[in-house]
């Protein structure tokens, strides 16, 4: 299935099985492809069986209908340092050792003080069940469960599917239409921006404008 | 407060698939894992996730089976993975392999579970009873519908039934309806290509031989500039953009949109151009105008490879590019900027779909198109060709298989000696017997009502149709009722019509859209995912689709309802064999009957085990070439796009492709019209113009009895000398059967903006028999409509749905995204209407062919994707009518998730004068504030 002659060497022989540095999960929203088709948001539906009224992951349109319309898959952004965790009264919110963000439902009080922190607008407060026991806060699970037992049926009723126990990638990055939405470990994600900046010519990240003018 | 919990994986390595998806180039194999994603647009790759130990990765303690199948949404033809539990599908993953999508879903796609999960599935049979609905067994159901169809029958005969198929049933359920309407004895069969793509199939197919897209999706990765036209691929084919983008991305490519909106497709695009509604020819012309002044046309493609240049020259003078710009409002500049690009980054590939194909003038508009592609010398390569986006999953295999009242299956025509005699032979019953199942000879050779306008076969005087009896039954078969235009006119004919039948996996506006006591039964059909068969998306490639799980409730699969009904009609015994012997094995028996008969377009050597085979070998084949390399499908093309000539022959990718031999998927124009046009001039190719390898190195004729030997030895004889069974023609400017446009002419809408112009772009003259009704033109295009109606109306699609909607509109989760009905409206317009955002507004179109104009109520969306001189409107909506709130016809439980008014219902009276396609896109309408 090669497309195309522009390679990401790997140096080490084995690949990158034979890297042993702890993995970081990101996502990364290729504002160039992305385009607004709906996919990652049913996916994530579908996935999770998130209920009505819940938008784990949103697209934003910006300019629409004029010259620099811009789509931008928002889901949560799983922060290195996230405020959310930094606000949280109750310890609910924690950084796993790869990066992901879990709220655990059943410490969260459903004040809405991540709501304040978050810049991306990831928490979410639902009315009833599944997840809504008391309107406690639901968010993007990078499709990694929750912290119960991996494929328990608590973890499933309160925060769906665990992909990344079973090795997967999380759903709506798995299925974006264009490849905008990419999903994985940091450094892997570095290379699918490289890549595209050497096949493009230029780099495109969001705000890469804004970081470093042009004139 | 951090504590750090770490599950099994603790995030190293997941997803090979995935990662391969995005990053072809990254080897691929020898991760635990599947799913990938590459990094070129491709997918993403291998390592995004890196691996973990084999040991700590988890298993989902689930006993899932995987299923491929394929979406049934949109043509693109994308393949998923359902995964089920004990008959229920519980999830969906990526098939990152497959070669169209690499995994990749759109909103549609994604909710392809809610299609057979959702709440609003119909559970049994129902039939409307002194206003109420009540439940029947099918026995019942069945029971009745034949014995009132033998009723209908006896007093009427058999040209007193319309059939409105299904663009959603995959090959062997289409090919069967058509069977079946054949052996009922009636040619009033039409499904939803009628309203479609019917132009480009009319138009193309009379330009070069055959009537479909002639290049792929993944063609279109080898292109180095993409006009898109009349096609909003982010929002109707929304996995095409990877193919589109990587070209963008990685060639440079030059996307170049033309549209009066600007669209999502136009934010990606380098140039767009903006234009008025219905002046397509006009553009191209002056497109073509530039070209040729600057000597940017490609000589030798015209001179060998073309007939009727002189005459499309002599119409060009009529377009020069300050009369073009008034025309179409396109500024002289952009149309000269847009030719210099296509003439400057070639190959170049066209895109076009329903914005250019529904207009009264829509054939014109198609052979527009291609003959741009000729002149640039597109044709017939690699990153070129009329990549035309079709609909439906299936409306490419539907129409090939001739569910379509002016076609048995292959595009064999209706001739009673000809096309009936040969499909009767594969049918394995006398000629004779087939003859005596319609009237007479006259009415068999007959093209039947269209999908179109089917309904005046109810509602006019039996004197003024073109058969002596009016439609007395109609049955719907996966077909919505607010798809088709004058919806007002539609719902007065659903009032009157004696047996209304509606088969669907939902209730649909067709049972509840009529106000009516008695007469209307429903039948739940399965969907798209509860029964197998094989489907063809748009670019040819014929795909088997696995059945998930059983039909859900009591839902029955098409087929066998089409079976049942044919036994209880008594014909069953001649409809369940062909001339190999009865069916055994279904649906694959069906396939082998096809296989047998579609000779014309080489639908031949996609046998089911071929096709059954490639689902395994999806990551052997190469993205750009679509062609595998070692396994055992080395050599094959995926999906075997026809014409497939024999079970050997790999397929035809890149139609008129001279540069391969026939035996690789070459050939040359089909020689279609015989080797002499009536004026003298040759139909054959010029010298060195026919495929490589090639006995005969010129223009050659069809060979004796190609269409019609079924033991494939014209075919395997062509193939061995390199000749394509078809001959090697030229394709036509000129179309001398088309006597009011032999070449394309631009005519002003029947409603036209420009009352000014109607004069010298004059429309057609009426026809008194179309498809057995009158058609109206010159008589309805008034230079006043545009005094009381002074915008232009448009309508198109929302990327959630599809079609009428009737299947998405029951899926809670898309119905989440697009919750509402709503016209767009600019700023401008709004403001001097004194509208908002959010406000109830009123769409009233012209009164046409009815004594009362016809009238939405619809929320006002304030956007700049319109100008100011327009309203446009999403066609997926049903269960308002006139404003008015049809919830309680509905039977209890079963009110879709998502309501509103049809957009059809003030859609202006409008037809192709060749294929009677609906004009949906240039109408005329006023606003009032509700």
């Amino acid at each position: 299935m090669a497309t195309t002659n522009i390679t990401i060497p790997n140096r080490s022989a084995s690949g990158p099985e034979g890297k042993h540095a702890p993995a970081r999960m990101k996502f990364y929203v290729d504002t160039k492809r992305c385009i607004e088709c709906g996919g990652c948001e049913i996916a994530c539906k579908n996935e999770n069986n998130v209920p009505p009224g819940i938008a784990r992951i949103r697209v934003v349109t910006v300019n629409e209908g004029q010259p620099g319309e811009t789509n931008v898959a928002v889901p949560c952004m799983h922060c290195s340092n996230a405020p959310c965790i930094s606000v949280c009264p109750v310890d609910a919110l924690f950084n796993r050792a790869d990066g992901i963000v879990h709220v655990n439902k059943e410490t969260c009080i459903g004040c809405g003080y991540c709501l304040y922190a978050c810049p991306f607008g990831a928490p979410q407060f639902p009315q009833g069940s599944p997840f809504g026991k008391r309107g406690v806060m639901d968010k993007c699970t990078y499709c990694a469960g929750g912290p119960e037992e991996a494929f328990s049926a608590v973890e499933q009723q309160l925060y769906g599917s665990n992909r990344i126990a079973e090795g997967k990638l999380p759903m709506c990055a798995s299925v974006c239409s264009t490849k905008a939405l990419v999903a994985g470990d940091a450094e892997e994600v570095a290379n699918v921006v490289r890549y595209r900046a050497a096949a493009r010519g230029s780099g495109n990240i969001w705000g890469a404008g804004t970081a470093y003018p042009s004139n | 407060m951090k504590l750090t919990r770490v599950i099994h994986s603790g995030g190293q390595n997941l997803d090979s698939a995935f990662t391969d998806s995005l990053q072809p180039s990254v080897s691929r194999r020898g991760f635990i894992t599947a799913a990938g994603m590459g990094i070129g647009l491709a997918a993403m790759g291998p390592s995004l996730v890196r691996e973990a130990k084999a040991s700590g990765v988890a298993k989902d303690p689930r006993n899932l089976t995987q299923i491929k199948t394929i979406c049934g949404n949109c043509a693109v033809g994308c393949g998923f993975i359902a995964e089920v539990e004990n008959d229920t599908w519980v999830s969906i993953e990526p098939w990152f392999e497959h070669p169209i999508n690499q995994g990749s879903l759109c909103s549609k796609g994604a909710a392809a579970r809610e299609h057979v999960i959702s709440e609003k599935r119909l559970k049994y049979p129902m039939k409307l009873e002194g206003g109420k609905w009540k439940r029947l067994s099918w026995d019942t159901a069945m029971g009745e519908i034949s014995s009132k169809l033998q009723d209908i029958r006896k007093k009427h005969g058999p040209d007193s039934l319309m059939i409105l198929g299904s663009a959603h049933h995959n090959n062997e359920t289409a090919y069967a309806l058509r069977k079946f309407a054949a052996f009922w004895g009636s040619n009033n069969i039409d499904h939803q290509a009628r309203i479609c793509h019917s132009t480009t199939v009319a138009g193309i197919a009379n330009t070069w031989g055959y009537g479909a897209m002639t290049n792929s999706m993944n063609d279109i990765r080898n292109s180095k500039c993409v006009f898109i036209i009349g096609e909003n691929v982010c929002t109707s084919h929304p996995i095409a953009m990877q193919h589109i983008l990587t070209a963008k991305e990685e060639n440079k490519a030059q996307i170049i949109v033309a549209d009066p909106r600007f669209t999502q497709t136009s934010a990606f695009a380098n140039k767009n151009l903006k234009f008025r509604s219905g002046t397509d020819v006009a553009l191209i012309y002056g497109l073509v105008n530039v070209i040729l002044k600057n000597g940017w046309e490609d000589k030798s493609m015209i001179n060998d490879r073309t007939y009727g240049y002189s005459d499309l020259k002599e119409e060009l003078k009529r377009y020069d590019l300050e009369t073009v710009s008034d025309i179409t409002g396109c500024p002289v500049a952009d149309i000269e900027h847009a030719a210099r690009l296509m003439a400057e980054n070639r190959p170049g590939t066209l895109i076009w779909a329903m914005g250019g194909t529904q207009h009264a003038n829509g054939t014109s508009n198609t052979r527009s198109y291609a003959a741009l592609q000729l002149i640039l010398g597109n044709m017939g390569k690699p990153g070129g060709g009329c990549n035309i986006f079709r609909g439906h999953d299936n409306v490419q295999g539907a129409t090939d298989l001739g569910v379509l009242s002016n076609t048995l299956p292959g595009y064999y025509g209706l001739g009673v000696n000809s096309a009936y005699k040969h499909w009767s032979n594969v049918w394995g019953v006398e000629h004779d017997w087939t003859k005596s199942r319609f009237k007479n000879e006259k009415i068999m050779g007959k093209p039947g009502f269209t999908v179109a306008r089917w309904y005046e076969g109810v509602l006019m005087d039996s004197k003024e149709l073109g058969q002596d009896v009016n439609v007395h039954a109609a049955f719907f078969w996966g077909h919505s009722s607010n798809s088709l235009s004058q919806m007002d006119r539609v719902k007065k004919a659903l009032d009157k019509v004696d047996l209304l039948v509606d088969i669907d996996p939902f209730v649909t506006t067709t049972s509840i859209l009529p106000d009516r006591k008695d007469g209307v039964y429903i039948l739940p059909a399965a969907t798209v995912y509860e029964q197998a068969g094989s489907v063809t998306n748009s670019n040819r490639d014929i795909q088997w689709r696995n059945q998930v799980v059983k039909p859900v409730w009591e839902s029955r699969k098409d087929l066998d309802i089409i079976i049942d009904l044919a036994d209880r009609l008594g014909f069953g015994k001649e409809f369940k064999k062909n001339r190999k012997g009865p069916w055994k094995q279904l649906p694959e028996d069906i396939t082998r009957e096809w296989n047998l008969g579609m000779r014309t377009i080489g639908m031949t050597g996609q046998t089911v085990e071929r096709m059954k085979r490639q689902q395994e070998w999806g990551h052997a084949f190469d993205l750009k070439t679509k062609i595998a390399e070692g396994g055992p499908c080395d050599g094959e093309q995926w999906g075997l796009p026809w014409p497939c000539w024999t079970e050997k022959h790999p397929g035809s990718h890149i139609l008129y492709r001279t540069s391969i031999p026939v035996a690789k998927g070459g050939m040359g124009f089909r020689a279609r019209w015989g080797t002499k046009a009536p004026d003298g001039r040759t139909l054959l190719a010029g010298n060195g113009s026919a495929p490589v390898a090639s006995s005969i190195n010129e223009g050659y004729a069809e060979m004796k009895n190609w269409k019609t030997d079924l033991t494939g030895k014209v075919f395997e004889d062509a193939i061995a000398k390199g000749l394509a069974p078809y001959g090697n023609g030229r394709a036509r400017f000129h179309v001398w059967t088309f006597k009011d446009d032999p070449v394309p002419k631009h005519r002003e809408p029947i409603h036209s903006p420009r009352p000014d112009l109607i004069t010298d772009w004059v429309t057609y003259d009426d026809v008194k028999d179309h498809f057995r009704v009158p058609t109206l033109f010159k008589s309805l295009q008034k230079s006043d409509w545009v005094k009381k109606y002074p915008l232009i109306l448009s309508s198109g699609r929302q990327v959630e749905f599809e079609g009428g909607g009737n299947s998405e509109r029951n899926c809670q989760w898309l119905v989440e995204l697009q919750p509402e009905m709503y016209a767009e409206i600019h700023p401008r317009l709004a403001n001097d209407n004194r509208i908002r955002h959010g406000d109830w507004i009123w769409v009233e179109s012209p009164e046409d062919t009815d004594s009362e104009p016809s009238r939405i109520k619809v929320k006002a969306k304030v956007t700049r994707r319109v100008s100011p001189d327009m309203i446009y409107l999403p066609f997926h909506w049903g269960g308002v009518f006139n404003g008015k709130d049809l919830s309680d016809k509905y039977p209890e439980g079963y009110v879709p998730y998502g309501m509103g008014e049809s957009a059809n219902t003030v859609m202006n009276y409008g037809y192709d004068r060749i294929t009677q396609m609906q004009e949906t896109k240039t109408g005329l309408c006023r606003i009032i504030k509700a």
